[in-house]
């Protein structure tokens, strides 16, 4: 088997001394503050997976709440106590807070740190062949400021007053004045500071990921041979390396204004019978900084997900992904529109209409290289053979959702549709399709997907699937009624639909949607379950489980600290040679010279056997035998 | 009710998984280990339910559309509205094309080309030309529907003509103010949020003389039919939004910087009560940017009629000054002239003295 070949070849100058190996680290060195990018990936990982529950459990209950509103909540009283009144019925202001906390845990915590911060630490050092992170402190640093973050958000959420209360964009002036809502207190001020503490864990993570790709690629791993997970993750970190700074600055601006007399965002307010002193501020200005983050965010979120299916599709597909190139072009293309549309969250806020149709354009525009992503992923599953590993089925649930969820957008990017449909149900459903359960969806197929490399162990097959058709279509179930909902005009962030008669309807429809959302959220404790009982109980891992073509899978089948024993394997090919036309095999790894493979080289390729022996001689970045 | 439903399917899929995952340890023990060619765990029902699912899908969907149809707002009450209103059946129509495509390709694709038995994918990397194919049509229909709403939003948004009706709409935790220009100037007057008090709501400033007969209303709005209305809009405190969903009309009101929305209502409350059958139809404001506790309830009535009518009401109401006599204190001297003939005759003289007593604090704040 050619694998096993390539394995041999790595092992070739496998008695190499590693002066690393020989100190013992102490508990708190190898599982806490530990420096090494496959633990601080899995600290992400169950951190990540912990605030999904909080986050998703709070969506369930205000669910309840628009869905069932009759129902009596007092069995949530030992859990959410006052916010409950005696007769059963969820405070408004905490209603706030729960769609507030809701969007802030799901999109920051949940879909930025748990996902990037999972799999970009975790993969980057494995598929580009590196021993580890360029600096493993930094990425130590980053996990803690991640982890002070959410225990400063989680201690919000226990505040007499309430955690923060006003949507999750928090646009002032209502988040800026603690009189104005009860959310805007103490729980703002600990918003804006655990946010802050994020965005410093993102950067010093961003800056890592960004050098590791760019310096520490094995010898031969050119940029045309890097797996698209890769390239999703190192364009994702430079988005959230420009744009996350401007969010701190939009975060300080707010501080300065609730804490310190500053008008960057107030003017000409009376409120609780007296008439504010600030004047010449602009909240609008907010909303730029703010939707300048905003924006990109849901690529930084997106963005490692496509990544993520790209790899999985291709393996499970057997066949090499379709259009490699348009793929690392769209992501570019993506990317770098993503910078110059985030005033289409803004077209009815009173922004001068003429940048409203400047931002149609370029929103219009980004369609253009999702579809192409969208083509090449359901070409790529043409004539395949492919294999339904749970990992596999939510990459191609993921496909479907990211493209019926992207569709509704090009409604919302037009302008002038998006008069009706602002700030309703249409907008909710729209991007919870495209970036909240696409992107979740990415995460399930990484973690299914790389399970087995993370804890040596298998998750359950069947279990997974089970997970997968259960998610997959409570998530439609819950999403295509929420598109009615919207069309029907209801707004968004509202804790009864009772005052009016324009919403006075839908009563059912809602009722379906909240037990769609309960019965999608309890499917998720099967996900739980089999996760928390594989990596006791799972079955063992073989060396390479989805015979896929990247350098992960010549590692070690539980790799120690520098992730291969002896030399870090080179790489000679990209990580797609899938089925190819006379091998052996249905894949050739990566570190397979083509000097190994003349069957199945095509003509170009043979041409390259003369390079080998400079990639081999090349000096390949190995982190153990540079000095210190 | 529902939360022992709930509990008792979380106890069911938690067995079932538990039961599932017995059975396959139990299975995983006789089967021979995999080898490459051996049929994937549970290939063939994953495959068949993309095709189940591919067909439910598409009669549920389907189904449901024509079912939640009737739940939607009727055909919008005004020119521009409508407008848009076929703007979006047009791009939800062409948007449902590659909406039925892609997802029937995805899940017949993964149904068709499950793994088979000795049998191999193609090596099919790439194709400059399909890849050109696709990136061309969606860019073509994209400019199609970029020029129809770019189109129509210049129109929507371009200025008010300039015999429209000029309504201030305010909003506040937790309702809307509006007020009117009054009947015999129609010039809104100048307002400065510094003025603001619990009877002067929206800062009315009483140094302007059009602002004298000016009235506004806390409860409801009223609109001629037939002819442009402009809508200038401020926030006193928070951000709010002024939704009407029959009017297709949505802006945000901002403390600071007022923005503006005009359109042609061109149905009245009767016409659409007739219309809908439903004696007790009424337009409604709502408000659509997250304000605070009250914010789903800032609800205003529209009342939508014909000019006589609406010429009516508005000689009906009372001016500011006429409703709170004591503001004529604000007035500069050189016009209480002016001002006095706002102020109902037997209030004129006792009002006088008792303003400067009452609100001379105020007064003396607001001309500082």
């Amino acid at each position: 088997m050619s694998a096993i070949e390539g394995l041999e070849t790595a092992h070739h100058h496998h008695e190499v001394e590693h002066e690393h190996h020989h100190e013992e680290q102490n508990f708190w060195q190898k599982y806490i503050f530990c420096e090494d990018h496959k633990v601080i990936a899995k600290q992400y990982l169950i951190t990540g997976i912990l605030w999904a529950v909080i986050g998703i459990s709070m969506s369930v209950i205000f669910r309840i709440q628009l869905g069932l509103p009759d129902s009596n909540l007092s069995w949530l009283k030992p859990v959410l106590g006052g916010w409950i009144s005696d007769s059963g019925k969820l405070d408004p202001n905490f209603y706030l807070a729960l769609v507030t906390m809701h969007g802030t845990i799901m999109v920051f915590f949940v879909l930025t740190a748990g996902l990037s911060g999972t799999f970009s630490n975790f993969l980057i050092p494995l598929q580009i062949g590196a021993r580890d992170m360029a600096s493993g402190f930094m990425n130590m640093l980053s996990y803690w400021f991640f982890f002070l973050a959410s225990v400063i958000m989680f201690v919000s959420l226990f505040l007499q007053a309430g955690p923060a209360a006003g949507g999750w964009v928090i646009y002032p002036p209502l988040s800026a004045l603690p009189q104005a809502h009860p959310g805007s207190g103490m729980g703002m001020t600990l918003w804006l500071v655990s946010m802050a503490l994020f965005i410093v864990s993102q950067l010093l993570g961003g800056i890592n990921y960004i050098t590791t790709v760019i310096n520490l690629r094995t010898r031969g791993m050119s940029f045309d041979r890097l797996p698209l997970t890769i390239w999703s993750f190192l364009i994702t970190a430079v988005l959230g390396l420009i744009s996350f700074p401007v969010l701190l600055s939009s975060v300080l601006l707010l501080i300065f204004d609730r804490h310190f007399g500053t008008s960057f965002y107030l003017s000409d307010i009376y409120i609780n019978g007296e008439a504010l002193p600030n004047v010449g501020g602009s909240p609008i200005l907010f909303q730029h900084l703010f939707w300048f983050l905003g924006h990109p965010e849901v690529y930084i979120v997106l963005l490692p997900g496509l990544g993520i299916t790209s790899e999985v599709i291709a393996t499970n597909a057997r066949k090499p992904i379709f259009g490699y190139r348009a793929m690392i072009a769209s992501m570019l293309g993506i990317a770098f529109l993503a910078f110059i549309v985030w005033a289409h969250h803004m077209f009815v806020t009173g922004m001068n209409p003429f940048l409203g149709s400047v931002f149609m354009f370029l929103t219009l525009i980004i369609a253009v290289p999702s579809a192409v992503k969208g083509f090449n992923y359901i070409t790529t599953l043409w004539k395949g053979n492919i294999v339904f590993t749970p990992g596999m089925l939510f990459s191609i649930g993921l496909v479907s959702l990211f493209v019926s969820g992207g569709l509704t957008g090009i409604i919302l990017g037009n302008s002038a549709l998006d008069i009706q449909l602002h700030d309703t149900y249409f907008v909710v459903a729209h991007f919870h399709l495209v970036m909240g359960a696409a992107s979740a969806f990415g995460l399930f197929a990484g973690v299914y997907h790389w399970f087995p490399k993370m804890f040596g162990r298998m998750m359950n097959t069947t279990l997974g699937q089970i997970h997968f058709w259960f998610t997959f279509v409570g998530i439609y179930l819950i999403f295509i009624p929420m598109h009615y909902v919207g069309i029907a005009g209801f707004p968004r962030r509202y804790y009864q639909f009772t005052s009016y008669d324009f919403t006075h309807k839908f009563m059912d429809m809602n009722m379906f949607i909240s037990v769609a959302a309960i019965f999608s959220f309890l499917a998720q404790f099967i996900f739980l379950w089999n996760f928390f009982y594989s990596i006791f109980k799972g079955k063992r891992a073989p060396q390479n489980p989805w015979r896929s073509n990247t350098l992960e899978w010549t590692a070690p089948i539980v790799p120690g600290h520098g992730n291969w024993d002896g030399e870090i394997p080179a790489v000679y090919r990209w990580s797609y040679d899938y089925s190819k036309p006379g091998a052996k095999e249905d894949f050739i790894p990566q570190n397979i010279p083509y000097s190994q493979t003349l069957e199945s080289n095509l003509p170009h390729e043979n041409e390259l056997i003369s390079t080998e022996k400079v990639i081999e001689s090349q000096n390949f970045n190995d982190q153990f035998k540079s000095s210190h | 009710m529902y939360i022992i439903i709930a509990l008792v399917a979380l106890v069911f899929v938690v067995l079932t998984g538990i039961v599932i995952a017995r059975l396959q340890n139990v299975l995983k023990s006789v089967t021979p280990s995999e080898s490459a060619d051996a049929e994937p765990s549970g290939n063939r029902w994953n495959g068949a339910l993309f095709i189940v699912i591919l067909i439910v899908g598409a009669v549920t969907i389907t189904w449901s559309y024509l079912h939640a149809r009737e739940f939607f707002l009727p055909t919008a009450s005004s020119v521009h509205g409508r407008r848009t209103d076929d703007l979006f059946w047009f791009s939800m129509g062409i948007l449902t094309i590659p909406f039925i495509l892609v997802n029937f390709l995805i899940f017949f694709f993964a149904w068709k080309y499950q793994h088979k038995k000795n049998h191999r994918a193609s090596f099919y990397p790439d194709n400059h030309k399909l890849e050109l194919i696709w990136t061309i049509i969606p860019a073509i229909v994209m400019a199609l529907l970029v020029f129809t709403g770019w189109k129509a939003w210049s129109d929507i948004t371009a200025d008010a003509p300039r015999d429209a009706e000029v309504i201030e709409i305010t909003g506040k935790q937790f309702n809307w103010i509006v007020r009117y220009p009054g009947v015999n100037d129609n010039k809104l007057g100048d307002y400065n949020f510094k003025l603001i008090d619990a009877q002067n709501e929206v800062g009315i400033d009483l140094s302007d003389e059009n602002s004298f007969d000016d009235f506004t209303n806390p409860s409801e709005m009223h609109i001629p039919v037939n002819r442009p209305v402009l809508l200038k809009i401020r926030a006193r405190d928070v951000l709010h939004s002024v939704f009407i969903p029959h009017m297709r009309v949505k802006m945000d009101a901002v403390p600071g910087m007022p923005t503006k929305f005009w359109f042609v209502p061109d149905k009245t409350t009767a016409d659409m009560r007739a219309e809908l059958n439903n004696p007790n139809f009424d337009y409604e404001i709502a408000c659509t940017e997250i304000c605070g506790q009250g914010h789903f309830s800032m609800k205003m009535r529209l009342i939508v009629e014909d000019e006589a009518s609406y010429k009516k009401w508005c000689a009906e109401q009372k001016t500011f000054l006429e409703t709170y006599p004591e503001y004529l204190a604000k007035v500069p001297e050189n016009l209480k002239a002016k001002a006095m003939k706002y102020v109902p005759a037997e209030a004129a003289s006792p009002a006088d003295t008792s303003a400067t007593s009452v609100g001379s604090g105020a007064v003396t704040s607001s001309l500082r």
